[in-house]
């Protein structure tokens, strides 16, 4: 694209924006001020936008928006899963414009951004609700015609005849729109090899937005009237809130009132500045009443767990025991790994505003409806009282899932009576964290003839255990004798989904075992695993397992193809890694070289079988993110606690991997037909993995523990 | 409270503020500059990254009162028609996952460009350090940094 069409492109953004109307009304925060607009541009602006479905206006200018339901919290689904619809819609992409579309549980389903599945769930709807508005435009084509659908075709949004006739979507849109809505399971859809917007990298919606400073994120969310807050939650897990003095805070200029809520008090403000300024001298005590949790308890208790059984292991098969008794060697390792926030870069913040007619929410969210009921049952409101609207997210890694800040927004401004815009600051997100569990893992294994008889995890996790299918993966199905025990330990520490949960640390683990297992038995690791799924395939063990072995392996072999495997140039170390999640499979192999004795990794080459893949840039970007999310993690994500009190306040007290510690990524995708599946996590298991794999073959070290680098090590 | 005139993206703005309010925030609560993030408050994360005098400086740690007539530049003045060298570039790579640090990179790497041409990867790392990317988008914002720097 050339840069004036980048502007012109810009300006319809807003300008769709400011035309409002129907569903974009209140949306139009979005900085639109009509004056910047230049006139030329006006022309292609609708007068009239002609509703097909949730998903789909047009105008009679042909222009076209296109809903973006499911939140965006970097994913880039506001660019695919417009895309999606675009396809089947058969329209040109430079004329559609993408809108977010507010919460709506009538329109849509599943309007969350979590688990991956954003597009995986919403591929067919989204192609049917392109497929349908394009059928009513042709069939209303036909119509004027006097002719039948068969007979004409579509090319960019134009309806043509094969006898030459012409009429554009922008033309029909009126009448089309007012036609029965047909049949969807009646609509053809296109063969994927007719394709022509999916596959083909488009870029990110809302780019101009993000390049030139606007108002997208929650916390550039302004309204008339409004004031901010801050506020102050206990400073330890099992604390209660005894009692506070607010005199230091009155006095500060700007500082409007203090309220407290529950264990909690807000501190509301003119500006933001005087919110957290007025927080920070506001004195409170509190009484210990749960148990002051710290990383040494956590540790221990781990620990102390994974040397018994569960009461109801979550899978079996064969016998474990019996196997390891008639081993000729027994091969143990532990793996742990500590709580961990997700300092997403956006802290957390919502907008709010109770009056007694209605509910008004706008802010970062990755579960809206969810949210929306439990602030109905917070404020003892109907939902449809309860408006959430969605800004784009600075981050969420799960972290957005909760929407603990949003119900503190609306509790804030309920008894305020105020609009109010809650805001955390990177200190109160880090302490009000809703964390990764600190977990830990024992495999140990049975070795008889140099085969692996029998394989036993044993699992122990704060506040959950693994889900689903997850006990069923690889190398479930290859050993006679396997079994996957799990203990669910309470904790008073508020934990959470982390981008890939279980899995960020579970295979981490598995695949630093498998590496080191594979040492012992004198065999590549690669071969290693094929030999497994050889025996997966041809020969499987027990109940189904929760992984295709051709699909799996495609990619463990097209990593090791690209990398060279086995054949590293002198200096060069590598660590191979695989694992299967959210219904994606990726194999990495993490290169280390070793300079002036530090080893450093410099480069990761990955293959993903992820199906069709929608939008190829994008799509590495959620690949290459995921594995540099994975690699810092384990090397710096340090996070500790001292009587239920968190001991890193902000990222000066918490690393996160920066530029100069990112490897270089190469992906490689396997060419696929199949439905497409998420790359928002699974890329980010396998990474830790092959860092871990690399360095034990530079140096001969392996790591047990995350992170690799402690905090104190930084800071002395 | 005291009122303090400042020069931003060449105009000039006069505002109300305590002395000590942090640049940022009279940027984003009195200016209605919001491009100018705020991620850490105390010089940590560089998504607060403005230039002042054309250097880049992290507007979350200075305080209004010391700005006087120092040129302050945000993302929104660094180039009229957002077409900086950088800005397109970043639409070239398609830089972005969730946008948020995006701003501060920018201004970050807009002030290393002025200083050094043609930085080197080692030097790109080096004036990087001090933004973090939560998404970790850092291989594209050094291929960014580098096509810009091609086209200067
Ligand atoms: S907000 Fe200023 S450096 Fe982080
Ligand atoms: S793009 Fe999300 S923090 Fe950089």
């Amino acid at each position: 694209m050339t840069p004036s069409i980048n502007k012109s492109r810009r300006n319809f953004i807003k300008v769709s924006a400011a035309a409002g109307g129907g569903m974009l009304i209140g949306i139009n925060f979005l900085n639109c001020a009509p004056d910047k607009i230049p006139v030329e541009v006006m022309k292609a602006i609708p007068k009239e936008w002609f509703e097909f479905d949730s998903y789909i206006k047009i105008g009679e200018t042909g222009l076209v928006t296109i809903f973006s339901a499911n939140p965006e919290i970097g994913q880039n689904i506001k660019t695919s899963m417009p895309m999606i619809v675009a396809e089947e819609l058969d329209v040109d992409w430079k004329d559609v414009v993408v809108e977010q579309a507010p919460l709506n549980t009538e329109w849509y389903t599943r309007q969350v951004a979590g688990g991956s599945q954003s597009i995986r769930q919403g591929w067919t709807t989204l192609r049917r609700a392109g497929a349908l508005a394009r059928k009513m435009l042709v069939d209303t084509a036909a119509d004027q015609w006097q002719s039948e659908s068969a007979d004409c075709y579509v090319e960019k949004g134009i309806v043509k005849h094969k006898d030459g006739r012409e009429l554009s979507y922008g033309e029909l849109a009126s009448q089309a729109s007012q036609r029965e809505t047909p049949d969807p399971e009646s609509v053809p859809l296109k063969k994927s090899s007719d394709f022509s917007i999916i596959g083909k990298s488009k870029r990110n919606v809302d780019m101009e937005g993000i390049l030139s400073g606007e108002p997208l994120f929650g916390l550039d969310y302004k309204r008339e009237g409004m004031i901010y807050a801050t506020a102050m939650r206990p400073p330890a897990f099992g604390q209660i809130l005894k009692d506070y003095d607010d005199t230091e805070t009155k006095k500060i200029n700007g500082v409007l009132d203090v309220i407290k809520f529950g264990d909690k008090i807000a501190v509301l403000a003119e500006n933001t500045w005087a919110a957290m300024k007025g927080k920070r001298v506001l004195k409170a005590n509190y009484t210990q009443e749960g148990k002051a949790e710290d990383s040494e308890y956590h540790s221990k208790t781990l620990r102390d767990h994974l040397e018994k059984k569960s009461d109801e292991p979550l899978r079996v098969d064969g016998n474990v025991d019996k196997a390891f008794a008639e081993a000729d060697e027994i091969f143990e390792k532990t793996y742990e790994a500590p709580f961990l926030p997700h300092a997403c870069m956006e802290p957390m913040n919502f907008f709010a505003h109770v009056t007694d007619e209605k509910v008004d929410m706008v802010g970062p969210i990755q579960t809206p409806a969810w949210t929306q009921s439990r602030i109905a049952n917070l404020l003892e409101r109907d939902a449809e009282d309860i408006t959430i609207q969605m800004t784009r997210m600075g981050g969420g890694f799960g972290r957005r899932l909760y929407g603990d800040f949003a119900l503190e927004a609306a509790e804030i401004s309920h008894l305020s009576k105020k609009p109010i815009k809650l805001v955390f600051s990177r200190e109160d997100d880090m302490l009000a964290g809703t964390y990764r569990p600190a977990s830990a893992y024992k495999f140990k294994v049975g070795i008889k003839n140099s085969e692996v008889t029998a394989y036993h995890l044993t699992e122990a996790f704060f506040n959950g255990s693994m889900f689903g299918q997850m006990h069923s993966n690889f190398p479930c199905g290859a050993i006679e004798n396997y079994r996957v025990d799990s203990h669910n330990i309470p904790s008073n520490v508020t934990t959470g989904a982390w981008r890939a949960p279980y899995a960020n640390f579970l295979a981490y683990a598995e695949q630093a075992f498998l590496d080191e297992l594979a040492t012992r038995l004198n065999k590549d690791a690669v071969a290693l695993r094929l030999e497994l799924f050889d025996k997966a395939k041809n020969n499987p063990v027990g109940e189904p397992h929760n992984y295709e072995v051709d699909k799996f392996v495609g990619v463990i072999k097209l990593a090791a193809e690209k990398s060279n495997w086995g054949n590293a140039p002198d200096g060069v170390y590598q660590g191979f890694s695989a694992y299967y999640s959210h219904n994606t499979y990726v194999a990495e192999v993490a290169e280390v070289v070793v300079k002036e004795k530090v080893p450093t990794i410099q480069k990761v080459i990955c293959a993903v079988d992820c199906g069709i893949v929608i939008n190829p840039k994008a799509a590495l970007n959620q690949i290459e993110g995921g594995i540099i999310d994975g690699i810092g993690h384990a090397l710096y994500g340090d996070f500790n606690f001292v009587a239920g009190q968190t001991q890193s306040t902000n990222y000066h007290q918490y690393r996160l991997i920066r530029m100069p510690e990112s490897p270089e990524i190469e992906v490689h995708f396997v060419e696929s037909k199949n439905d497409p599946t998420g790359l928002g996590e699974p890329t980010l298991p396998p990474a830790g993995g092959a860092l871990a794999n690399a360095l034990a073959a530079a140096t001969g070290e392996r790591y047990y523990s995350q992170p690799f680098v402690k905090i104190n090590d930084v800071l002395g | 409270m005291a009122t303090y005139t400042i020069f931003v993206n060449g105009s000039s703005k006069t505002v109300n503020a305590d002395p000590d309010t942090p640049l940022l925030w009279v940027l984003r609560d009195e200016l209605g500059l919001v491009g100018t993030k705020y991620g850490c408050g105390i010089a940590q994360c560089g998504a607060c990254t403005v230039h002042l005098d054309g250097a880049a400086m992290r507007s979350c740690v200075l305080p209004i009162s010391t700005i006087s007539d120092q040129k302050v530049i945000t993302i929104e003045g660094l180039d009229s028609e957002n077409s900086h060298p950088l800005q397109e570039a970043w639409r070239e790579h398609d830089v972005p996952q969730c946008g948020y640090c995006q701003a501060g990179q920018i201004m970050n790497a807009a002030a290393l460009l002025k200083e050094n041409k043609n930085p080197s990867d080692d030097a790109i790392d080096e004036a990087m350090r001090g933004n973090i990317c939560r998404c970790a988008t850092y291989p594209r914002i050094k291929k960014a940094i580098k096509t810009a720097a091609d086209k200067l």
